[in-house]
């Protein structure tokens, strides 16, 4: 077996070797597998000096929550973050890619990279796979071009916007930007506004949960506030289950010792 | 039925203090036939280093040979060992290369840091999307069963042999009330100097 493997080594790029057994299993009814989808409420506002994104922090498998706690904003480069809901797999590998190719693009052109070009490399990507890559994002950051959100769908289009949503819970964190959103917001302001509009989210959408991480980024500077708002703290427990040593009955125990063994040698060095 | 749950099975692993617990079911069946009992679905890859796969038993076999042929690879040309974290990345980018077709397995990865003897533990979703939380992480047929009983029995800071008593009656009540997981479990502990390795009597039905 490893010998056949060494004759195939790992090519870049997507490998669809499985797809036709797959399609043969799918047409025989068998049910496709459930994929980890971040139902999200993701959001981004320009204010004063930048921009800000927030996000939830709930990854869900269907109906059961598989991570309570994941992180939604993605690096981009120095100066651009970007959110990610749908797939999770999906929005995580994306942003990744095009995190390095920016880096590249940085090196090329020696010169900090620009929203517009995050942008354009994110919906390039995403329109040539046709929406199979269900990424839906939103890209927020400063340049010398000033502050920009974009969101991006995951069919490739995208919309330069002052303030942006998206996920499951995109209507219900919009109504609060609807509302509330004005040109020129303070940085406090600013905040309040998207820690305002993601617990909309949180808390009238199924598919979002948890807590609250937010981005700053302003010209020359970003501040990444990870679980800036708890919003749904556990309980403190008033009691737990301790088990008695040899509750579970064994019928093998097979200790494998690591012989751990540390020593220290003095090495004479010349002195001169 | 979903292909995942074609031949059953189910896979734990827990974060104790100074030490890592990961633990598995021995069924291997065929929807409702069982053909054996003595499969486990956790390899020994590294020495402080184990990956369990829940899932379809073809790919099983055929991602831990294509996995254990990539570490091969890295540990030969590295010159040194691998750490779990790199594991779980190197798996997570394998996994997302099938993204259009994918193996029809659960993964996750328990082990100790080689340097700093840190707990690591990290299951991902068929296509490669990484969760490493400092709780716990559940793969296979009845995981919401797992998720239920380690939400209720897990705490932080557990020694080993508290560890192994949280782990082994999260496992065996979880699978008893799935039909398609069961049939004996095992038990890992890895601690720093040791390796335990405990078969658990269990409901044989």
């Amino acid at each position: 077996m490893d010998l056949d493997n060494a004759r195939e080594l790992p090519r870049a790029g997507f490998n669809f070797d499985n797809c036709k057994r797959n399609a043969t299993l799918l047409n025989r009814g068998f049910k496709p597998p459930i994929t980890t989808k971040t139902g999200t409420t993701i959001v981004g506002i320009i204010y004063k000096d930048g921009v800000i994104l927030g996000a939830d922090t709930r990854a869900t498998e269907g109906p059961i929550v598989s991570d309570k706690n994941c992180a939604k904003i993605h690096y981009l480069a120095k100066n651009i973050y970007c959110c990610g809901a749908g797939t999770a797999a999906d929005t995580e590998m994306t942003t990744d890619l095009i995190s390095s190719q920016l880096e590249l693009h940085r090196l090329q052109t020696d010169r900090e990279v620009r929203v517009v070009a995050a942008n354009t490399m994110l919906k390039q990507m995403l329109f040539r796979y046709q929406g199979h890559i269900s990424a839906a994002l939103v890209l927020g950051g400063v340049d010398k071009t000033g502050p920009h959100i974009y969101s991006i769908h995951p069919h490739g289009s995208s919309d330069k916007l002052p303030y942006a949503t998206m996920g499951s819970g995109s209507l219900a964190a919009m109504t609060v930007f609807e509302s509330r959103w004005k040109p020129d917001l303070s940085e406090e302001e600013g905040k309040k506004l998207v820690r305002d509009a993601d617990p909309t989210g949180v808390f009238n959408d199924l598919g979002s949960g948890s807590n609250i991480d937010l981005c700053v980024i302003r010209k020359g500077s970003v501040e990444y506030l990870r679980n800036y708002e708890l919003a749904n703290k556990k309980g403190k427990r008033q009691l737990d289950y301790r088990f008695k040593t040899g509750t579970s009955t064994v019928l093998h125990t097979n200790i494998k010792d690591l012989l751990v063994t540390e020593r220290v040698q003095a090495v004479p060095m010349e002195i001169s | 039925m979903s292909i995942l749950a074609y031949n059953g099975g189910c896979v734990v692993a827990m974060r104790g203090k100074d030490c890592v617990a990961i633990a598995t079911d021995h069924r291997f069946g065929i929807q409702a036939q069982t053909i054996s009992t003595d499969f486990k679905k956790v390899f020994h890859i590294g020495p402080r280093m184990f990956l369990g796969l829940t899932g379809l038993q073809t790919d099983i076999l055929t991602v831990r040979d294509r996995l254990m042929f990539r570490k091969n690879l890295y540990e030969t040309r590295e010159n040194r060992e691998m750490c779990p974290k790199p594991f779980s990345a190197m798996m997570s980018s394998f996994l997302y290369e099938h993204r259009f077709g994918p193996y029809f397995i659960e993964p996750v990865v328990a082990g100790l840091d080689p340097k700093t003897m840190e707990p690591f533990i990290c299951n991902m979703d068929l296509i490669g999307c990484p969760n490493a939380p400092d709780d716990f992480v559940v793969a296979g047929t009845c995981a919401e069963q797992l998720y239920g009983m380690c939400e209720t029995l897990w705490k932080p800071d557990l020694e080993p042999d508290q560890l192994f008593e949280v782990i082994a009656q999260s496992i065996v009540n979880a699978f008893d009330r799935d039909a398609m997981s069961g049939w004996g479990a095992t038990v890992y502990i890895i601690e720093k100097d040791k390796i335990t390795e405990r078969t658990l009597k269990t409901r044989m039905d």
